[in-house]
């Protein structure tokens, strides 16, 4: 679903990530782990078109097609969704209708009608329940107000609501309670399926408890050191990074 | 030259006297000439004075605006009801070039003892009635507009509330401005005196048929007494060809609430110069404002408020969005003087350039002569939050939607603040009609 080569990009002048290799099928969970500033959230943001991202070498493809090449609602539309780190508030524009739009910007790019008012809002309202957030917070402005819990609530009800194929999760569950943390897991574990896959960007191994990832990539300074199975970001829990950091360098 | 300009005026008034409403009133005549000779003394205001530093008036004083006579023209339906309030059940007085015209204007019923007329009822009824007023600004210093309001006056409208008079509907007075082919000057005058724990929503509409290139020259007079509570709206959408300049004044009771808006959106170039004095024990101001412009449009507001007596409060709110090279000029003067303790006074004004010729001058001017009082002022300039617009593009939204329902939002942070829906609704779908991908946006509000 995903390939991504020998990625280089700079961020006002500086380089963050320097030679990514990463190759994602259908149906799979990736798990992205690194200490902060290894380029973790550079990476969910080059994938999802930031403009202030500069690619200076390598490729990515999406689907058979050039991601990069894609404007970031055209990703959007072909599928892919970020679970923003920090969520923006945006007063002034009403949450329901920002998703019901958004909803409808997929459905019109694959051709199939658009859902009316009505149908959308028993679609939502029942999506509302299963992430446990509070429906009022539905007629609210984007994000206003909310608190960080909310903000991440919101997201996965976004991601739950849009159905993705492929979804990438930006520290979700960074500053979240263990109730919270829970339902952000069982928005993810509800929607795996052969046809989606998923990167988990997360700086702790708590939310592996509750979501078993395919793989497990150590980000270090913009390149991905080691990647393994579920067993070594219990590694990484009980050895932190340096081990690894150490490995690289001999190797 | 400006002493040219100014006899350019004088020459048009000693041309148009005869002719003017109410020429044969002793009264009236005198008041007129009295304030024509205060504009000679103190000629057109210059970019040396400190209030008028960022606004240039040469357009003004280099044309040889006539003075509007009576429109010969009717008025299409179809052209009034574009700047009526669709659903809004309201007393409406409409003036053609500053003129009262009868034909256009429907008074519902008013409770007893309410007065909403204009001039010539005024003179033939009650003649003496505005005699105290006529003049009561033009002592002002940079008052040369109020003098020539003063000395051109158009017409009137006259709103007069006794005490606990209640007026449920608005009055909505709408000043249109038509004929394109000359550039003709009209001054209307609105007084509205509130009697003690009374009601009005009040409405001032100045829009244009057709691209005119007229001159606005209007003042309004407010005095609110005891417990009045007020909601005045001014919406300006002349042509972006036209010239507008407004002066109010209000004056305030105890325990008076005015709530006054401006909206302006269109004239080449617009100067709103409103005046406030709080002085009464409880007295409270709200004043709220969006301009959003852009090719050469210019438009300034001054706002100055006198906090005299204790416990007032005034809260100021504008916010602007500019694009092409539009400039705007924001300056809001709150003076608390000596006594008014436990003064409350905010102040916000915020600025969205959307191009890089736009321009804003902001400035908060606060001069506070007492020690136990609230006063804030914030003043911001910039750009869309790309952070915002990087959101809506990652649900799906295209850059340019995304950027015109974040503008939409930013604006809309005033409109939501007017309280009839159907003036609220029409002002909303005006705004969203100047935007970029409008029917898009409208999905999202």
């Amino acid at each position: 679903m995903l390939t991504i080569k020998n990625l280089y990009v700079r961020v006002e002048g500086q380089e963050i990530l320097r030679g990514i290799d990463l190759e994602v099928a259908s149906g799979e969970v990736h798990a992205i782990m690194g200490p902060n500033g290894s380029g973790k959230s550079t990476l969910t943001h080059v994938l999802a078109g930031h403009e202030g991202y500069e690619v200076t070498q390598g490729a990515v493809t999406y689907q058979g097609r050039d991601l990069l090449s894609m404007a970031p609602e055209e990703r959007a539309r072909e599928g892919i969704f970020l679970a923003f780190q920090y969520p923006v508030e945006i007063p002034g524009v009403n949450n329901v209708y920002l998703l019901k739009a958004a909803l409808n910007a997929i459905r019109t790019h694959r051709g199939l009608a658009e859902v009316d008012a009505m149908e959308f809002l028993s679609l939502v309202k029942e999506k509302v329940k299963r992430v446990k957030m509070d429906e009022g917070l539905l007629s609210r402005a984007v994000n206003e107000g909310f608190s960080g819990g909310e903000k991440k609530r919101n997201e996965i009800l976004q991601m739950t609501v849009l159905e993705p194929r492929l979804a990438i999760l930006d520290e979700t569950d960074s500053g979240l309670d263990i109730d919270a943390l829970k339902s952000v897991a069982e928005g993810v574990n509800r929607l795996r399926h052969p046809d989606r896959a998923f990167i988990l960007v997360t700086h702790y191994q708590r939310l592996l408890n509750y979501i078993i990832p395919d793989r497990v990539h150590v980000l270090v300074g913009g390149r991905i050191i080691k990647s393994g199975g579920r067993e070594l970001a219990l590694e990484l829990e009980e050895r932190g990074y340096d081990w690894v950091k150490q490995e690289a360098v001999a190797a | 030259m400006r002493a040219e300009a100014t006899r350019r005026y004088v020459a048009e008034f000693g041309r148009i006297e005869p002719e003017l409403a109410g020429a044969q009133v002793p009264w009236l005549r005198a008041a007129r000439r009295r304030a024509l000779n205060r504009f000679d003394e103190a000629g057109f205001p210059s970019l040396r004075d400190e209030d008028w530093k960022y606004t240039p008036i040469k357009p003004i004083e280099n044309r040889g605006f006539r003075i509007a006579g009576r429109s010969s023209r009717g008025l299409k339906d179809a052209e009034l009801t574009a700047f009526q309030f669709q659903g809004l059940s309201c007393h409406e007085l409409v003036f053609v070039n500053g003129h009262y015209a009868d034909s256009w204007s429907t008074l519902g019923r008013l409770p007893a003892g309410v007065q909403v007329q204009h001039l010539a009822v005024i003179l033939r009824e009650e003649p003496e009635a505005l005699s105290d007023h006529i003049h009561r600004y033009i002592e002002h210093p940079s008052s040369a507009f109020a003098a020539l309001n003063a000395a051109f006056m158009t017409d009137v409208a006259y709103i007069r509330l006794p005490d606990q008079a209640v007026i449920e509907d608005p009055i909505h007075l709408l000043f249109i401005s038509t004929g394109e082919n000359e550039a003709l000057a009209s001054y209307p005058r609105i007084f509205v005196a509130a009697g003690a724990d009374t009601r009005l929503q009040l409405v001032e509409s100045y829009c244009s048929v057709g691209e005119t290139q007229h001159l606005t020259n209007t003042l309004t007079e407010i005095v609110a007494e005891e417990r009045a509570c007020i909601e005045h709206y001014k919406i300006q959408q002349e042509s972006i060809r036209n010239y507008h300049i407004g002066n109010m004044y209000i004056a305030q009771g105890q325990q008076s609430r005015v709530m006054s808006h401006s909206i302006a959106l269109g004239a080449i170039l617009a100067r709103n110069d409103i005046a406030v004095k709080l002085d009464a024990e409880g007295a409270a101001i709200t004043l709220n404002g969006l301009y959003k412009i852009g090719g050469r449009q210019h438009v300034d507001h001054h706002t100055c408020i006198d906090h005299l007596k204790p416990h007032t409060q005034s809260e100021e709110f504008y916010k602007g969005v500019l694009e092409g090279h539009a400039r705007a000029v924001f300056n809001g003067k709150v003076v608390v003087h000596a006594g008014a303790q436990k003064t409350e006074a905010k102040q916000t004004n915020q600025n969205l350039l959307l191009s890089q010729d736009a321009e804003i001058d902001t400035k908060p001017e606060l001069q506070i002569y007492a020690d136990d009082v609230k006063c804030s002022h914030g003043a911001t300039v910039g750009q869309l939050d790309e952070n915002a617009v990087f959101y809506l593009r990652a649900r799906g939204i295209d850059k340019e939607t995304a950027r015109s329902l974040l503008t939409y939002a930013f604006a809309d942070a005033v409109l939501s603040r007017i309280s009839p829906a159907p003036i609220r609704t029409r002002l909303e779908r005006l705004l969203i009609g100047q935007l970029p991908e409008s029917e898009r946006i409208k999905e999202f509000i």
